[in-house]
């Protein structure tokens, strides 16, 4: 497949688009994969969420209700 | 509105007693503008070419850098909260307040750039032109910067901060201003893009404020 | 009835409703990109005037489309904090200002290395590639302002107002560079009437990135909840450690 004079600027585009998107899939995972392992470790010592016990420092601002 | 022009003679009041805002934004303006010639090149007809450029440009930076202290002074000795609660609403503060830095810079600097257009050569017809151009966009400046200023009053590196996030507000005041100086010296004077930088200038005074006040109650919750 | 924005407001349901869907977008953006990359490669006919470079338009327009869309959906998303306090919006927002700033890089990356073949220079200040270059830089002062500010709720609130303001001069900004381009120079039409036979591609590929980036968006999403959930339980869990050893009797709550 002859991509013509000007193949370089073709295949350098495709491959900052594959690279950067390659990237940002991955980082999701990993950034998914630790959130998850810190949420699992704070679980595995005893850190109920809120919901099962009602613990008293909850103030009701946006985060605290997540 | 008695509340609001006491607020605004308190702040001009202060702004002439502390006339070191305006002494170094002048001076800032000063050293941009030398400094063009010395990257660009002594060449006189290029640099009579692109002085609008140069000086609209140099207006806009050293705007911003007085642009910081409208909000931080009160903010810090909570002024600003007892701004907040008095009788003025809070989008009249931010009106007065950036009324006062646009008085208190806005038009000194406007009236004094041309001055400096005689380091770039700036043809003598384009002087009156670029001092209108200056006062209509000026206005722009103060109160698009007052939303920045607003936004980025307790913000770490605020200085850095609030040029990286007004600085894109500004490019529509760029442009026309440019664009008016240019077409003015044409053949039919004043023209449509004139027009548009004053109407652009407009939108900011009645709509910068809102923006500004609304900053300013998340920062003070 | 609830409407699905309500529904989803409640972020245990958002995560078991984004984790049955995710998949499942993330399976069709793939399938879709990859019919697109055939079509791009072996069916579309190359170009009169431009021959094989055409091949770029198949990802800068899309990319550029993304950059805006992307955009929009902050906009949105900040509207819905400051006026319905929705408290999934943050989160939306803070997920899609990363990946619309990356797709805003890739069309201005694109657009350059397509600029090249077509113009024989990198960058032209064509009204377009301006406009792109400026949405970058309100992309640059959201993240700017959001990782300047410590406390959490106060940078989101403060970031939406940005947002919103710069939705509201994007146009502005558009139609002073489309002013000032034809000022200078004949604005080129970067992509003139589009042959059918090229057309579909693109909207394919454009659909294609689409899904991809609601894909890239919700997987942002879920791991912003997780990671809020982990910042209140560490939150409790110090108060908790606080409260037991500061009042040897038990704590009142």
């Amino acid at each position: 497949m002859d991509l013509g004079p000007h193949a370089a600027f073709i295949w350098s585009s495709y491959a900052i688009v594959g690279v950067t998107i390659a990237a940002l899939i991955t980082w999701l995972y990993a950034d998914g994969r630790r959130q998850a392992a810190a949420l699992k470790d704070l679980e595995a010592r005893g850190v109920k969420r809120r919901t099962s016990v009602p613990s008293h420092a909850d103030d009701n601002h946006a985060a605290g209700s997540l | 509105m008695k509340a609001f022009l006491s607020l605004l003679t308190r702040d001009l009041r202060l702004a002439a007693r502390d006339g070191g805002a305006l002494g170094t934004a002048f001076g800032f303006f000063l050293i941009v503008v030398a400094l063009m010639p010395l990257g660009l090149g002594p060449d006189l007809n290029l640099l009579s070419r692109i002085a609008a450029g140069i000086l609209w440009i140099a207006l806009l930076l050293a705007a911003l850098l007085s642009l910081g202290r409208i909000f931080e002074t009160d903010h810090d000795d909570g002024t600003l909260e007892v701004l907040a609660t008095g009788p003025l609403p809070l989008e009249l503060v931010t009106t007065a307040k950036a009324l006062a830095h646009w008085i208190s810079t806005g038009i000194p600097l406007a009236l004094l750039a041309p001055l400096l257009g005689i380091l770039l050569n700036l043809e003598l017809k384009a002087y009156p032109v670029l001092i209108a151009t200056m006062l209509a966009g000026t206005p722009a400046v103060s109160f698009l910067g007052a939303i920045g200023a607003a936004l980025t009053l307790k913000a770490r590196r605020g200085g850095l901060l609030l040029a990286l996030v007004v600085l894109p507000l500004y490019v529509p005041t760029l442009i026309f201003g440019i664009a008016a100086v240019s077409a003015a010296a044409g053949p039919d004077g004043l023209t449509a893009s004139f027009l548009i930088l004053s109407a652009i200038s407009l939108a900011a005074v009645a709509l910068g404020p809102w923006a500004a006040a609304a900053a300013l109650r998340i920062q003070m919750q | 009835m609830q409407t699905i924005t309500q529904k989803l407001a409640n972020p245990t349901r958002f995560m078991q409703l984004s984790g049955i869907v995710l998949p499942w977008i993330a399976g069709a953006a793939a399938a879709i990109l990859c019919y697109g990359l055939f079509l791009v490669f072996a069916v579309a006919p190359i170009d009169y005037q431009q021959g094989e470079t055409v091949k770029i338009m198949y990802i800068h327009v899309p990319s550029a489309w993304l950059a805006m869309m992307a955009y929009g959906l902050v906009a949105l998303s900040s509207f819905g904090l400051l006026v319905f306090r929705h408290p999934l919006a943050d989160v939306s927002a803070k997920a899609a200002v990363p990946i619309g700033a990356a797709f805003t890089f890739l069309a201005l990356f694109t657009g350059s290395l397509w600029g090249k073949p077509m113009w024989g220079t990198y960058w032209v200040w064509d009204a377009r590639l301006t406009s792109v270059l400026i949405l970058f830089f309100l992309y640059l002062g959201l993240m700017a302002l959001r990782s300047s500010l410590d406390d959490e709720s106060t940078a989101a609130k403060l970031t939406a107002v940005l947002a919103l303001v710069g939705v509201a001069i994007l146009p502005i900004i558009k139609f002073s560079v489309d002013w000032w381009n034809t000022l200078h120079q004949p604005s080129t039409g970067l992509t003139s009437t589009i042959d059918p036979s090229m057309r579909i591609p693109l909207l394919i590929m454009a659909l294609g990135f689409t899904l991809l980036f609601f894909a890239m968006h919700m997987k942002a999403m879920r791991n912003e909840v997780l990671r809020r959930r982990v910042k209140a339980l560490r939150l409790s869990d110090i108060a908790r450690r606080d409260g037991r050893t500061s009042q040897p009797t038990p704590a009142a709550g």
